[in-house]
């Protein structure tokens, strides 16, 4: 009993260590953006609502919002598909030389997240006539996150039970109609992760689509983030950490729309 | 049944694939009679420089169209607008430049121009529009060394949009307390630690701010150590030599030492990412006696309006001087007193369909109506036309300060592709005194980095 | 692309294979169409860019000036020249001390120790931890260094006001520590939520049995639960590894400073291709990266593949 009471007690202990340590940087963006003139110091608010006011004024700010949902969602989703299929074909079938074309394609996503990698990506965009479109943009972040989602998704197509599709099969179900109705289920919690994941990475990527999308009508909030500066580089803390707190709403009410509807729990639809 | 499925479903992505080759043809073009034109410039409404974004848009465009009308075309003009750090801004620029695309006419910095020229990304404005940039008349209103600044090898590549300068801003209340003049004007080095000595006694906290540094960037080189280095009578490139461990350079950095190791200055402010930031802030808040800087200081930090640490008693409280040579007659030229400049460019595209109505309209925003147009309502900075600075100028004491004192005196940094390389180098110099090494050391390290990026010791002068 | 167009094969409709069985007979035809999408994608917009990327830098490419209008080849002058550089090697030691101390020990410890606790709990406790955590990932990076500058600000931060410690730069004193800290931060959200899927993919029952046998906590840990993940652990560990070797999110903190002493590899890139425009040089430093990761990853293939 005793050891049960000292195990509830280090579990609130820890789990509020926990919250501390991931809260206490965040006070800033509760309290700045209720604060007339925001320095790097968090104030107790003046609650003034002009910073909000000025953000929904701005020309730009809340449609880059929509741009940034538009361009993240469409990534997420053709990451997801093409990684689920990609992943299923990889863990059930040998296919020749298949661990190491992984492995180096995972090391060569991470050369094409860099700096470096911005000349060669801008002029195969110029290429393909790419440039200024919002989808040309979802294929090359679609490309770059691949590899590390297929890799991702194979071990959890890895670590499901088989004998589901050999029933299933046995019923006359074709390959694509296994996936869809035997094997996502199972690995939803993989296919939620992802889906997060890839929308995580787009929605904070300012180079490619600055470069990429000169029209500022279809450029996404990590740009518009960017230009809420001076010609001098100072920032404008009121404008910037207001349309931060907008900025990150969104994806909080995605996160927990996913978790509450498709991931996190666990074995659903099929029990053990 | 089954392999319709599976293969509609990779029909389905790759037409997707397809669909993104497709989309989005054109990004400028000629449709029709209309000629269409493009103007971009580091400048966004609601954010960075949107004073300047909503005057292309609000005045510009539709007076230019509405002239061109009445001389019988018709032409379009569309803002690009940008809005990012300059080096970002840059990056874009050269990219698109690179690749025939781009706005028909850009503003760039002035700095930018040696690289660009270099890089085929920009042409002499007389090759892309023969003799009408040559003829045009307000070439005669801007002085000799603003029209330097948009001039590589003895071409003009681009219209000067605008200038700056650096001077010494002070704290008057802080002054006082010090026992210190309200119309302080330092005539010597030693003059500017003298007065931080006084501040230091009388309890100011942060007596001196000359920026040092990486963490700065470039405002370490602008309003640090190149204004320095001209006041101990050295430039960092002189007729294609680069000055290296020079007695000057030793100087400069000397200053440096007097100030952060003689506990005028506060070091740490120079190693944090965001020092300058709070610099200003601390200005603000009268915890800095002396600070350098440019005229935008003025205009966008300390300004009771807008600025990013507005002072409500700017006009009372900020006083300003000129920045000292080391000692009267040792600065470059034999001047007493010494600044930098920098400014931008508006150039045309090489790659533009219209390169005769794109610089039309890069001399429209520069006639004097234009240039009036954008200045007023509080938006004042220093023209690159004599004429009309005369007149915006009437009303703002340090603008005319600075166009009238400083703008005779000032120097402009070198318009060549490794000048950032070396600005770095002189920066982490600056960061080494700062740090505690000695002034001729850090000059010797210079030297030796400099020797690397300029390509060798032959380049540097000895 | 090798994949796509293998000769079509009769899939085996019978008999447990002996890699990993295809349950739903798919056949490598077939295997190769739910492939090719992804592969062209990938093979257009990653292979391709990023060979781009290793053959610049073998040119000395610069983003303005003469080397932009006509780069030359230069072979392995930009590698040769980065290696020899003393500011090189110490950039790569603050990388490896930065991955492992963030990455490896931070996010891997941390995200795990949250996914393991949290793994029976339902309900508002479970939410708010996951979606700070989660906050904590997702906000944009321009956004995240002011929250982080607004903590540790020497004079108004945060953190000294909470400590009682005014004046103390921690970014200034302790700019590894402070990045290192940071960057557990930023991204214990993904381990988290890897380890949170793989959990759930441990059947209760083996769990339940184990308690039954008497299995300590730490016991079910390593006797059932970690044989299960170990897949995840090599991902996991593989893919942090290789995102924080190249995340530049640091400079937005410290600009690599002071002096230096927190310029990791990725912001020695970002430095040097982005402020000063030499590409070429650049990408010779990413290809490094490249082969360091490389070495990484067989590390890890090593360490937890051995015994399978």
């Amino acid at each position: 009993m005793t050891r049960f009471v000292l195990g509830r007690i280090g579990f609130y202990t820890l789990i509020a260590v926990l919250l501390a340590f991931f809260t206490i940087p965040l006070l800033w963006l509760v309290t700045a953006p209720f604060t007339a003139n925001p320095t790097y110091e968090v104030q107790v608010p003046d609650f003034t609502w002009d910073n909000f006011k000025a953000v929904v004024e701005h020309p730009y700010a809340l449609p880059s919002l929509y741009n940034s949902l538009l361009l993240s969602v469409g990534t997420a989703v053709l990451v997801v598909i093409l990684a689920a299929l990609a992943a299923y074909a990889l863990s059930r079938v040998r296919l020749p030389g298949r661990d190491a074309l992984l492995y180096a394609l995972l090391l060569l996503s991470s050369i094409i997240t860099g700096t470096a990698a911005m000349v060669p990506l801008f002029q195969l965009a110029v290429e393909l006539n790419l440039i200024d479109s919002q989808l040309g943009l979802i294929l090359i972040l679609t490309g770059g996150l691949l590899p590390a989602a297929i890799f991702m998704l194979k071990d959890f197509m890895d670590s499901t039970p088989k004998s589901y599709e050999e029933s299933a099969r046995v019923f006359g179900a074709t390959p694509l109609q296994i996936v869809r109705d035997v094997v996502v289920p199972l690995v939803r919690p993989g296919l939620a992760t992802i889906a997060v994941w890839a929308v995580a990475n787009v929605w904070g990527n300012f180079l490619m689509p600055y470069l990429l999308l000169s029209d500022v009508e279809k450029q996404p909030a990590a740009v518009i983030t960017y230009t809420l500066y001076t010609e001098g580089g100072q920032a404008n803390l009121s404008m910037l950490s207001t349309f931060g707190l907008l900025y990150s709403i969104p994806v909080v009410l995605m996160y927990l729309f996913v978790s509450k509807k498709y991931g996190f729990r666990f074995h659903g639809g099929i029990k053990r | 049944m089954a392999v319709r499925k599976r293969s509609m479903g990779v029909v389905a992505v790759l037409a997707a694939t397809g669909l993104g080759l497709a989309a989005c043809g054109q990004s400028s073009g000629g449709g029709g009679d209309a000629i269409e034109l493009t103007i971009t410039q580091n400048a966004i409404a609601g954010g960075k420089n949107a004073a300047g974004a909503n005057f292309i848009t609000n005045w510009v465009i539709p007076q230019f169209e509405a002239a061109q009308k009445a001389k019988g075309k018709t032409v379009k003009v569309k803002f690009v607008p940008s809005g990012v750090d300059d080096e970002q801004y840059k990056t874009k620029l050269s990219l698109d430049l690179k690749s025939g695309k781009g706005a028909d006419v850009m503003d760039i910095d002035g700095i930018w121009a040696g690289e660009f020229a270099e890089a085929g990304f920009i042409k002499p404005l007389s090759d892309l529009v023969g003799t009408d940039a040559e003829n045009w008349p307000g070439w005669s209103q801007i002085p000799v060394a603003v029209q330097g600044a948009a001039t590589f090898n003895g071409k003009k590549y681009a219209l000067p949009v605008g200038t700056d300068g650096r001077v010494l801003y002070f704290n008057k209340t802080l002054f006082q307390k010090a026992g210190l003049p309200a119309d302080w004007q330092p005539k010597s080095w030693q003059e500017i630690l003298d007065a931080g000595t006084k501040l230091k006694s009388s309890g100011v906290p942060v007596p001196i701010q000359i920026n040092a540094g990486t963490a700065m960037g470039e405002a370490t080189s602008m309003q640090g150590v190149l204004p320095l280095l001209a006041g101990a009578g050295g430039e960092v490139q002189k007729d294609g030599k680069w000055t290296g461990a020079a007695q000057s350079m030793k100087d400069a950095l000397g200053f440096y030492q007097k100030i952060y190791g003689g506990g005028l200055g506060d070091p740490k402010l120079q190693q944090e990412a965001k020092g300058r930031d709070k610099s200003f802030q601390q200005f603000a808040q009268g915890k800095i006696g002396i600070l350098m800087e440019g005229d935008y200081f003025w205009r966008g930090v300390v300004n009771p309006k807008d600025g990013v640490a507005k002072m409500p008693d700017r006009d009372q409280v900020v006083g300003y001087a000129m920045i000292p040579a080391m000692e009267p007659g040792k600065g470059i030229r034999g001047q007493d007193f010494v600044s930098m400049s920098g400014g931008a460019l508006r150039t045309i595209n090489p790659n533009s369909k219209h390169p005769k109505e794109a610089f039309e309209l890069a001399a429209f925003t520069l006639s004097p109506d234009a240039l009036k147009e954008e200045t007023k309502d509080g938006n004042v900075r220093i023209t690159p036309r004599t004429d009309v600075n005369k007149e915006i100028l009437a009303n703002e004491p340090l603008l005319a300060y600075i166009s009238e004192k400083v703008m005779p005196l000032t120097a402009y940094r070198p318009p060549v592709a490794v000048y950032p390389q070396v600005s770095v180098a002189l920066q982490e110099a600056t960061a080494a005194v700062v740090g505690g090494t000695a002034p001729d050391q850090a000059a010797a390290d210079y030297q030796k980095k400099l020797e690397g990026i300029v390509g060798g010791a032959g380049n540097i002068a000895s | 692309m090798a994949l796509a167009t293998s000769p079509p094969e009769v899939p085996e409709t019978a008999g447990p294979e002996r890699y990993s069985s295809d349950a739903a007979g798919l056949g490598r035809l077939r295997a190769g169409v739910f492939v090719a999408p992804a592969l062209l994608l990938v093979a257009v917009f990653l292979v391709f860019p990023a060979l781009w990327v290793l053959y610049l830098g073998l040119t000395n490419y610069r983003l303005t000036g003469l080397a932009a209008a006509d780069p030359q080849f230069v072979g392995p002058a930009n590698l040769i020249d980065a290696v020899s550089n003393a500011e090189f090697w110490s950039s790569t030691w603050l990388t490896v001390e930065f991955v492992a101390g963030s990455a490896v020990i931070g996010q891997v410890g941390l995200g795990f120790t949250i996914a393991w606790l949290l793994r029976d709990r339902r309900g508002p406790l479970k939410r708010a931890v996951e979606g700070l955590v989660i906050l904590a990932w997702i906000l944009p990076s321009a956004i995240v260094s002011f929250l982080w500058v607004a903590l540790l600000d020497r004079d108004a931060g945060t953190l000294n006001a909470l400590l009682g410690t005014q004046g103390f730069g921690w970014l200034l004193d302790h700019p590894m520590l402070s990045i290192i800290v940071f960057n557990i931060w930023r991204g214990t959200a993904f381990s988290m939520m890897l380890y949170g899927a793989a959990l759930g993919n441990v059947p209760p029952s083996h769990l339940e049995s184990a308690r039954l046998a008497g299995a300590s906590g730490w016991q079910q840990l390593r006797d059932v639960v970690f044989p299960h993940i170990r897949g995840h652990i090599l991902t996991n560990l593989l893919l942090i590894s290789l995102w924080t070797f190249n995340d530049f999110t640091p400079f937005l903190l410290t600009a690599g400073g002071p002096d230096g002493k927190s310029e990791i590899l990725a912001v020695h890139v970002y430095k040097v291709a982005l402020q000063s425009g030499e590409l070429g040089h650049g990408a010779a430093v990413s290809t490094i990266i490249l082969l360091i990761n490389l070495v990484v990853a067989v590390f890890y293939l090593r360490l937890l593949r051995s015994k399978k």
